[in-house]
């Protein structure tokens, strides 16, 4: 089978056995491309998450565009982070207009009722898996609670509470 | 009826292509982190939808594979401008990810063992927490959460994040519980 052939189909894969978001999808990644494929050694997937975390936008697409170009070049990028968003632009596309529809059906209302508490606990998930190995002195705990009264209390702009943070650290660190 | 390009939609085509990119420019920590930026953007500034409708839009985010990042595109493009919006929210919201690291894969390869980088990093983590937290407390506020309903969150985010419990499981068990519990209180109305 051709590399390119390859590559669309793991991380369309991955596109469409992926949920949740941001760090939970890493263990799937994980899974394919170092164990399944061999395309990275585990060291490099470690390298490869701790860029992720470094760069803008969702990890699963750093992810898809990094593995990509280590295994096919600029054209394994492309082909791969196509692939990872494909299923989910076309599945949450006819949800989206099958959604506004079937709002108020009542079996659609009632399983929401459920599901949405539950997305709460899936975004404080994410919370709770970004703080592993975030609070490594008094120092960053300070930070959470300004950026966090900042944020909540004072309605403070969230980029700019992003880019002083950073500074901060910058700074603090350094 | 799906909605396709319309001559008066370009602008919003546009304005959407580059909100979402700057969203996903200047957010660290992957999709869920972009969350809090897009209510800001969507909901406060520009209007597009409802604080209810971004609760409701995040749960089916949930509900559905893929990155969040592009299921909100894709949903709230659709809402402004049909299909022509959706694929322009989504390419914003995927191109700094895509454009940064292929750089880094290109020019840089030992990124995360420069000192300076690190000490940003470190000062940006805490803070990526907060901006997670507050989204949480702001939705279980809108949702009214009581004190009978607070277990459902409690229970999903201990399972997702020390269990390491697959978030599709979660949704398929609430949402059969949302149904379950529906169907309990109609049959004891009718008794």
């Amino acid at each position: 089978m051709s590399l390119y052939l390859k590559l669309f189909l793991v991380f369309m894969k991955i596109g469409l056995f992926s949920y949740g978001g941001g760090n939970a999808i890493l263990p799937l990644i994980k899974q394919e491309i170092v164990i399944n494929n061999l395309w990275l050694k585990s060291s490099e997937f470690t390298d490869l998450v701790a860029i992720a975390q470094v760069t803008p936008g969702p990890i699963a697409i750093n992810a898809a565009t990094y593995i990509g170009y280590k295994v096919g070049g600029i054209w394994g990028s492309v082909i791969s982070s196509v692939a990872l968003i494909l299923p989910t632009f076309i599945i949450m596309l006819l949800i989206t207009t099958m959604f506004t529809k079937f709002k108020e059906n009542r079996y659609v209302k009632e399983a929401f009722s459920g599901i949405l508490p539950a997305t709460v606990g899936l975004i404080a998930s994410a919370a709770i898996m970004v703080s592993f190995g975030s609070f490594v002195d008094y120092k960053s705990i300070l930070i959470f609670a300004c950026v966090f009264i900042a944020g909540y209390v004072y309605k403070v702009d969230i980029i700019k509470l992003t880019v002083v943070s950073g500074f901060i650290g910058f700074i603090l660190y350094r | 009826m799906v909605k396709f390009f319309g001559g008066e939609n370009v602008g919003n085509i546009m304005d959407l292509f580059v909100t979402f990119l700057k969203i996903s420019t200047f957010t660290v920590g992957g999709g869920p982190a972009m969350l809090p930026l897009i209510e800001q953007s969507a909901v406060y500034d520009k209007k597009w939808i409802t604080e209810e409708e971004f609760i409701d839009m995040v749960a089916l985010s949930q509900s559905i594979p893929g990155p969040i990042a592009v299921d909100t595109a894709v949903y709230i493009g659709y809402k402004v401008a049909g299909i022509g919006g959706s694929i322009s929210a989504m390419l914003g919201a995927t191109l700094s990810a895509f454009v940064a690291i292929l750089v880094i894969a290109i020019y840089f390869t030992n990124l995360n063992q420069n000192k300076a980088v690190d000490a940003v990093f470190m000062g940006l983590r805490p803070a990526v927490v907060a901006l997670l937290a507050i989204p949480v407390l702001k939705m279980a506020k809108s949702l009214k959460i009581n004190p009978k309903t607070i277990i459902i969150p409690i229970v999903t985010a201990i399972l997702v994040s020390f269990y390491n419990i697959n978030a599709v499981y979660i949704i398929i068990a609430s949402g059969l519980g949302g149904l379950a519990y529906g169907c309990m209180r109609r049959r004891s109305a009718r008794s």
